[in-house]
């Protein structure tokens, strides 16, 4: 039986509460940090662990920890990034609405390891039913001495906000998400200085996402190196999956890192196979900015192997062949689905979604969605495709927040692995805007 | 042209009282972080997010109405103009698209009668179109205020249509 | 004490060294050696704190970081905001990436640009226009609607035409630092933010009028510029008056013997060097008012000294289209009355969905 860290108890009904958490071992790793634990000792632990940001980027949380400033007579503060609005990603929404305890326990751990006396939770605004969860829970733990002032004897203080977004998803990117919970505009800041020295209310912080900090529940309580002996090489631990798309069983999965991607769409544990009578076209593994790959790349590697749920396999044969494990937000296409149609969808996405601050992203983003929206709709040109991928090379890079990276992946990709589906696009404009109908040329299924 | 005179709005005394409690989650002189919960609230009560709501949020943070209309207008929950009863904010991105979503929202729009942006003449509905709620494995997808409803079909919207025109 | 002086840091930028002061930016220490190499920006101004990275125009390849750490940088960075090191080497117009990158800005800004040169009163001091001549090309790639915005007026002096507007964020950072109440600001997002005051308000402030010299474009222009003239038939003057609000120094622009427009006194980067008020800008425009000091020393290769555009002095046959659009407009096909407003997704406005519809 695979090993679940963070959704072992997660079907136990009423484990939203504090006493059903409690029962099943809940809060153990909180006593045992703050009563038997120096700060220094639980940042080794995660160090230890090699637990890398599962929101997206990959960072080891533990390095962003032991860079974060500490000079006198600041305050320090852990942010929760719960922004979750990548397309395909899910998960952080299920574990907080589930076991929002968990969390809190995490944050608890997480704040101390830092030095931190208030912590936010920056949940995006659409859940606010969530949030609603998430302070009951607060309320609980504080009523049971596990918030507030002088944590169980420990002399610790801390106490937890959740902040409500209001619809934005470029405030998941971390600066963002320190302008908008300082009561502004989501324009990310320019780096240098980093969070981890100038951050909320410009004092040191550290910003990490809801899954990464859930984990350090389990590390306390069995120790980094358990945690390291999970997974596979530097891609340690389990990760939270949520799979979407044309599956026979959409929905969150914990998996130890390292499972072939083959397993993981076609085990009955899992995905369960593409639905009925359908076969494999694409896959998106990480979120809708990270590289689409069609069928078989994202099976096998260049070399043949399997290729696995973890950082560097996914990553393998870089932008040419591989893609990223990015957020866990796991899209499956079957051959029913129209690859310009999705790329022209996630390219409205990070049109819409542009802060507006900077060049290359606020016109980029715009250019290429209305030049795709048109090649969807009949009205494309040849040289449509390699304006498109000049275009995104032109973001790329040059812009101040990794957003207008996310936009020019996915188009950039799609270019480079379904090109044929543009071109047929483009020369049978009256074939293609039929309505539903899809590219049958020729192309590896599975 | 508004002229700094007596806020048309005002909170209940129980949200004024949850005013208080929000900015005092902040640190000293740091108030302004209360500004997104404040319109969430101010649309809570109201409806929108109003001209004259936004100079009575700047007035109870402190801060410039400037400040509080280049938040507002940034995200897209504050609903800048009038809407209907029930705000149907349904998700337009890839995975609910995937899941049937673009059949379901033109079921949607038919039964309604209107286009997204749009109100109904009776003032009951108001379709937006949104981006990821967050829900992919659940879709098609549309929010009702803090209501998730998921794995649409088009039967669903209807009985859904049905039962919150009663 | 005795005051140590800092250790001088050195920089190499395009092969050419020079030493400045710690905490000394990319972009300020290429001022330093001269306008040859000085990266273009057109969102930093250095007396506005917190401008810049924003334009991406400025962007440079930084080859090695520092004498200490020679590796080179991933990526091209904002010289406007990074400072330099000790031993950085810097490669401006000498690479071409950089040069690449620079080029897609430019089409990036004039994408929505209107292009309405001729009869804006910015033309021949517009940054857009100088960047565009360095760094444009004549055709333009974009096939799509442009946005459009209307007219608006800030108040009895201003003149917004945000279809100019490039979302420099200089005005705001005017507002906020230089007047003591900031009603405009950047209304929604992406390539929907506009400036404005979302509701009708005039700007009302005694130095409210420096927005209009902060702007590196035409999209806030000075409604009391009686003639619309070109600024190229204009001449400059460096004037004083006893100012009770401000130091009163100026520069004149004169038509024949008419002051036409009084602005504050730029440096060679085209940056404000003491913001004036009001009343000397709008309301003082006779010579008698005036203590005349003498031509103002036009330092930049501009079209102002040269008195009209110099074909070839500018590179692209863009400059060119330019410089002929100086006596006629530019034919423009698009149809401006059906804009794209309507085709972008509506809850991008501020004019959301309305209960009447
Ligand atoms: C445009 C953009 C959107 C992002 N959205 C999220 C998000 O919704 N949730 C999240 O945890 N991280 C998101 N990130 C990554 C964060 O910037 C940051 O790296 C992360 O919160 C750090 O936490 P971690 O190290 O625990 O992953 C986003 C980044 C970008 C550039
Ligand atoms: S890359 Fe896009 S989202 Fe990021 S700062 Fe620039 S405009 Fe904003
Ligand atoms: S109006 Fe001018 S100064 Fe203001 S942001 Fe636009 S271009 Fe910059
Ligand atoms: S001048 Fe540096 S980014 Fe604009």
């Amino acid at each position: 039986m695979a090993t679940k860290i963070l959704t072992e108890h997660i079907n136990v009904p009423g484990i939203e509460t504090f006493d059903v958490y409690r029962k099943q071992g809940g809060y153990t790793a909180v006593e045992k940090a703050l009563k038997t634990m120096t700060p220094e000792a639980v940042v080794e632990e995660v160090k230890k662990a090699g637990v890398r940001g599962r929101g997206g980027a990959g960072f080891p949380m533990g390095m962003k920890w032991s860079f974060l400033a500490k000079p006198e007579g600041v305050p320090r503060y852990l942010v929760c990034n719960a922004d979750e609005s990548e397309p395909g990603t899910f998960k952080d929404h299920y574990l907080m609405k589930n076991i929002p305890h968990l969390l809190i326990e995490g944050m608890i751990i997480s704040s101390f390891a830092l030095g931190a006396n208030k912590s936010f939770i920056y949940v995006r605004g659409e859940l606010m039913y969530v949030i609603h969860i998430l302070e009951k829970a607060i309320a609980e733990a504080k009523a049971k001495g596990f918030l507030g002032k002088n944590i169980l004897g420990s002399g610790y203080d801390l106490e937890l906000v959740v902040q409500p977004g209001g619809g934005a998803y470029i405030c998941g990117e971390e600066t963002a998400l320190l302008e908008s919970l300082e009561g502004k505009r989501g324009n990310p800041r320019n780096k240098p200085p980093f969070p981890a020295v100038k951050g909320l209310y410009q004092s040191p912080t550290v910003v990490n996402n809801v899954e990464s900090i859930a984990t350090t529940a389990w590390i306390v309580n069995n120790g980094g190196d358990a945690y390291a002996g999970i997974g596979i090489g530097r891609s340690t631990g389990t990760k939270l999956i949520s799979a979407s798309g044309h599956i026979n069983k959409p929905g969150v999965y914990e998996i130890e890192l390292g499972v072939p991607v083959e397993d993981f769409i076609y085990a009955d544990e899992w995905c369960g196979g593409i639905r009925p009578g359908h076969k494999f076209k694409a896959l998106v593994a990480g979120g809708s900015s990270v590289p689409i790959l069609p069928a078989n790349l994202a099976l096998t590697l260049a070399n043949g192997e399997k290729r696995l749920m973890s950082y560097e396999s996914l990553s393998d044969g870089g932008f040419a062949t591989g893609t990223m494990l990015g957020s866990g937000g796991f899209i499956v296409f079957d051959e029913t689905s129209c690859i310009v149609r999705n790329t022209w969808n996630f390219s409205r996405f990070y049109h819409h979604e542009s802060c507006g601050q900077c060049s290359p992203c606020r016109e980029g983003t715009g250019w290429m969605e209305k030049v795709l929206h048109r090649i969807e709709h009949g009205h494309g040109h040849q040289h449509d495709i390699d304006l498109l991928v000049d275009v995104a090379r032109k973001i790329e890079g040059n812009t101040i927040c990794p957003l207008g990276d996310a936009a020019a992946w996915p188009v950039a990709s799609a270019i480079r692995h379904f090109r044929d589906e543009f071109m047929w696009h483009i020369t049978n404009p009256q074939e293609a805007t039929q309505p539903g109908a899809v590219y049958r040329g020729e192309m590896a299924l599975v | 042209m508004t002229t700094e005179s007596k806020p048309t709005i005002q909170f209940t005394p129980e949200r004024l009282a949850k005013v208080q409690e929000i900015i005092a989650r902040y640190p000293e002189g740091k108030q302004k972080s209360a500004l997104l919960p404040l319109l969430h609230l101010l649309q809570e009560q109201e409806g929108w997010t109003s001209p004259e709501g936004m100079d009575y949020v700047a007035s109870l943070l402190n801060i410039e109405p400037i400040e509080v209309y280049e938040v507002a207008s940034f995200y897209t929950m504050y609903h800048l103009q009038p809407v209907g009863k029930h705000v149907i904010e349904y998700c337009r991105t890839g995975p609910c698209c995937l899941m049937g979503g673009e059949e379901v929202y033109a079921h949607l729009k038919q039964r309604l009668g209107i286009d997204t942006g749009q109100t109904t003449v009776d003032g009951q509905f108001t379709l937006k179109e949104v981006e990821c709620l967050a829900a992919c494995g659940m879709g098609p997808v549309f929010q009702i205020r803090e209501k998730y409803y998921m794995h649409l079909t088009n039967e669903r919207v209807d009985e859904i249509i049905d039962e919150l025109s009663k | 004490m005795e005051e140590t002086k800092p250790q001088l840091l050195r920089v190499t930028i395009d092969g050419i060294q020079v030493e400045v002061e710690p905490g000394t930016t990319i972009l300020q220490a290429a001022r330093k050696i001269g306008p040859e190499v000085a990266p273009p920006a057109m969102c930093y101004y250095q007396p506005l704190k917190g401008s810049g990275g924003k334009c991406r125009a400025c962007l440079v390849r930084v080859a090695a970081g520092s004498e200490k750490d020679p590796r080179p940088m991933p990526k091209l960075v904002a010289s406007c905001l990074t400072p330099v090191q000790d031993g950085m080497i810097v490669e401006n117009k000498t690479n071409p990436q950089v040069i690449d990158a620079r080029n897609g800005v430019v089409e990036f800004l004039l994408l929505n640009h209107p292009l309405d040169c001729p009869v804006c009163d910015q033309a021949g001091e517009c940054d857009l226009q100088n960047f565009a001549f360095d760094h444009g090309k004549a055709t333009t790639r974009y096939e799509e609607d442009r946005r459009t915005f209307e007219k608006n007026d800030l108040g009895p002096y201003i003149q917004l035409h945000m279809t100019r507007c490039i979302l420099c964020y200089r005005c705001v950072y005017t507002a906020d630092q230089i007047t003591n109440k900031r009603v405009h600001g950047v209304l929604n997002r992406g390539d929907a933010s506009e400036i404005s005051t979302y509701i009708e308000k005039a700007i009302d402030n005694d130095f409210s009028g420096n927005v209009i010299d902060v702007c590196p474009v035409g999209a806030l222009t000075d409604k009391t510029y009686r003639f619309k003239n070109r600024v190229w038939f204009t001449k400059p003057v460096d004037a004083h008056r006893d100012c009770p609000t401000c130091s009163g120094k100026v520069t004149l622009w004169y038509r024949g013997d008419e002051v036409i427009r009084v602005t504050a006194r730029k440096n060679e980067w085209s940056e404000v060097t003491e913001f004036i008020c009001n009343t000397c800008r709008f309301e003082t425009k006779k010579t008698s008012d005036w203590t005349i000091e003498g031509p103002t020393k036009v330092s930049r290769a501009s079209v102002i000294s040269a008195n009209k555009y110099r074909a070839d002095a500018i590179k692209p046959s863009f400059g060119q289209r330019l410089a002929a659009a100086e006596y006629k407009p530019i034919h423009d096909e698009r149809d401006t009355t059906q804009l794209s407003i309507q085709q972008l997704p509506p809850e991008r406005f501020a004019k959301l969905p309305s209960a009447e519809s």
